[in-house]
């Protein structure tokens, strides 16, 4: 859309980070990393498990510091102290588990604490949750509490939650591996929107392919370094070999494949169940 | 579902004038009701006082069964501290069983004891029926702000309590799962004696205990990743703020108190 061309929001210059414990255990998560995330831009980082994708994530707002080379937030390096808390006010953070990150028994609360946090005036707040609220499409249920929400609309509070503050990214760690696909399709819904119209910059974080296709650029991460950075098309159309550096293709690309294999006329790039079950119910009907 | 057999800090939701009131002026109206229940000796105060309570029990349309239930769990302790008085308060004597006498002074002793701890318990049960939780919270956190100054954690302490209400039901839920996970491995929670059955607890509280760590460890993430750095420098989102209806409760309070003082 509209990466190319703009500044670039958060840059990795060869940053590194190893996990130490003790004196003898050191286990380097992420290595030597060039990265740059633009202004705007709808950034997809693939990777396994225990590939260091999240760590690369924490790494983004200062949540952890690189312990070689720099990562610097729009013309913040993250390693200075003064910088944390605008470093975290620019770069908001979603996180896998939507159970475990809302702080306050209801959603406008939640949505509030960012902005208590930052010491905007009570006034003011008001408006702001309003319209946050309005725009993420919880304006209904700003006196639900948490426990009451589904998985998909906890993520939507913590999306809100973090929209409150006007970062310019959101970095979403994995935030939809825990919901079903209604509410995986609606989060991903949800944070393209404001990618198109907010002109905000998302990082998403994620193992489901299918969510991955629908980014601006694709980062594949593997075994702490960048191992592909391109397209979408690219990677999934050029045939790079996505099982060699552990991933899991998606079931129906899988089962398309095989297929393809066996001589019947599937196309082996489909990502999504719809696009899977169109194909075959046009093999049946041709026979 | 487990969690809808518990009711958390026992709040009955409703509309009236009592469930308005600002938490502050309850929660200041309950503490000036305990102490003037210490401070009183005679039944005709008791009675005064009793008239409060029951009025504020009626104008918050609370089912005297609620009251009455709120008694049980304490009522060994009221029976305990009642048969004590009567029995170990030297006077003249009434009557005696064995190395045991009743005495004048003692029945009387006793008599007051079973007053006070009757109306407090019902009274201080009235505030966390008629106040949500989290409006307690909220009004202990400003009642405690001017401690602030001697080393109270107000703000923290009232930001534990939060946490601690938003993860009662996520806990409920999870420990129900776990137990239903161990059931399905074989594990029994109902039969055997008190032992036994605190014994067969272990593998659902192991689990719990590990979750309820990661889940502190994770939120403590996130609250740091949304810029939580303590009370300083913060705002706020719900202001309490004194109505007319909480002056007019209070002038009633003092008034009720001063009178049961005085009779």
């Amino acid at each position: 859309m509209n990466a190319a061309g703009n500044a670039s929001l958060i840059s990795f210059r060869k940053a590194g980070f190893t996990y130490r414990r003790g004196e003898e255990i050191e286990v380097p998560a992420v290595k030597g990393v060039d990265l740059d995330i633009h202004r705007g831009e709808f950034l997809a980082i693939v990777g396994s498990n225990g590939s260091g994708k999240s760590t690369l994530a924490k790494m983004m707002n200062a949540l952890l510091v690189p312990t070689e080379g720099e990562v610097i937030v729009d013309g913040m390096p993250t390693d200075e102290e003064a910088n944390v808390w605008d470093i975290r006010r620019t770069v908001g953070m979603v996180f896998q588990n939507p159970g475990n990150q809302l702080v306050s028994t209801t959603v406008e609360e939640e949505v509030a604490f960012g902005l208590e946090n930052l010491g905007v005036p009570t006034a003011e707040m008001h408006g702001v949750i309003d319209r946050v609220l309005g725009e993420i499409g919880l304006a209904t249920m700003r006196r639900r509490e948490p426990h009451n929400l589904s998985g998909g609309q906890k993520q939507r509070v913590a999306i809100a939650a973090v929209l409150a503050m006007q970062p310019e990214c959101i970095v979403m760690d994995e935030a939809t591996s825990m919901l079903d696909p209604a509410g995986r399709r609606d989060v991903l819904e949800t944070v393209r929107h404001l990618c198109r119209e907010r002109n905000l910059a998302v990082v998403f974080i994620t193992h489901f392919m299918e969510e991955a296709v629908q980014a601006d650029r694709v980062v594949v991460f593997h075994e702490g370094a960048v191992a592909v950075d391109a397209e979408p098309k690219t990677v999934f159309g050029e045939g790079l070999d996505l099982d060699e550096i552990g991933l899991d293709v998606p079931v129906v690309t899988a089962l398309s494949r095989g297929l393809g294999e066996l001589g019947f006329d599937v196309d082996p790039t489909i990502t999504e169940m719809e696009e899977f079950v169109e194909a075959i119910c046009r093999l049946r009907s041709r026979t | 579902m487990l969690r809808n057999s518990v009711t958390i800090g026992q709040y009955l939701p409703g509309n009236s004038l009592v469930h308005r009131l600002d938490p502050r002026t309850k929660i200041l109206g309950v503490l000036g009701y305990v102490v003037i229940l210490f401070l009183i000796r005679d039944f005709a105060g008791y009675g005064m006082m009793a008239v409060i309570t029951v009025l504020t029990a009626a104008v918050a349309r609370l089912p005297l069964k609620m009251l009455v239930r709120g008694l049980r769990p304490v009522l060994f302790i009221i029976v305990l501290t009642v048969t004590l008085n009567a029995v170990m308060t030297p006077g003249e004597l009434l009557w005696s069983v064995g190395p045991f006498g009743v005495t004048r002074e003692g029945l009387f002793q006793a008599a007051i004891m079973a007053c006070r701890l009757l109306l407090l318990i019902i009274t201080t049960s009235m505030l966390t029926l008629t106040t949500a939780p989290i409006d307690l919270t909220d009004g202990l956190e400003y009642l405690m702000g001017p401690f602030r100054r001697i080393g109270v954690p107000a703000h923290e302490l009232a930001m534990m309590m939060t946490i601690a209400l938003r993860f009662i039901p996520t806990l409920l839920d999870e420990a129900e799962r776990i137990m239903k996970a161990q059931m399905a491995r074989g594990a029994d929670f109902q039969s055997g004696g008190f032992i036994q059955r605190a014994k067969n607890m272990v593998p659902l509280l192991v689990p719990l205990f590990v979750s309820a760590f990661r889940r502190a460890d994770d939120l403590a993430l996130a609250m740091e990743a949304r810029c939580y750095r303590g009370g300083e420098g913060r705002s706020r989102f719900k202001i309490l703020k004194l109505g007319p209806s909480d002056l007019a409760a209070g002038l009633v309070m003092i008034t009720g108190f001063f009178a049961a003082l005085v009779v």
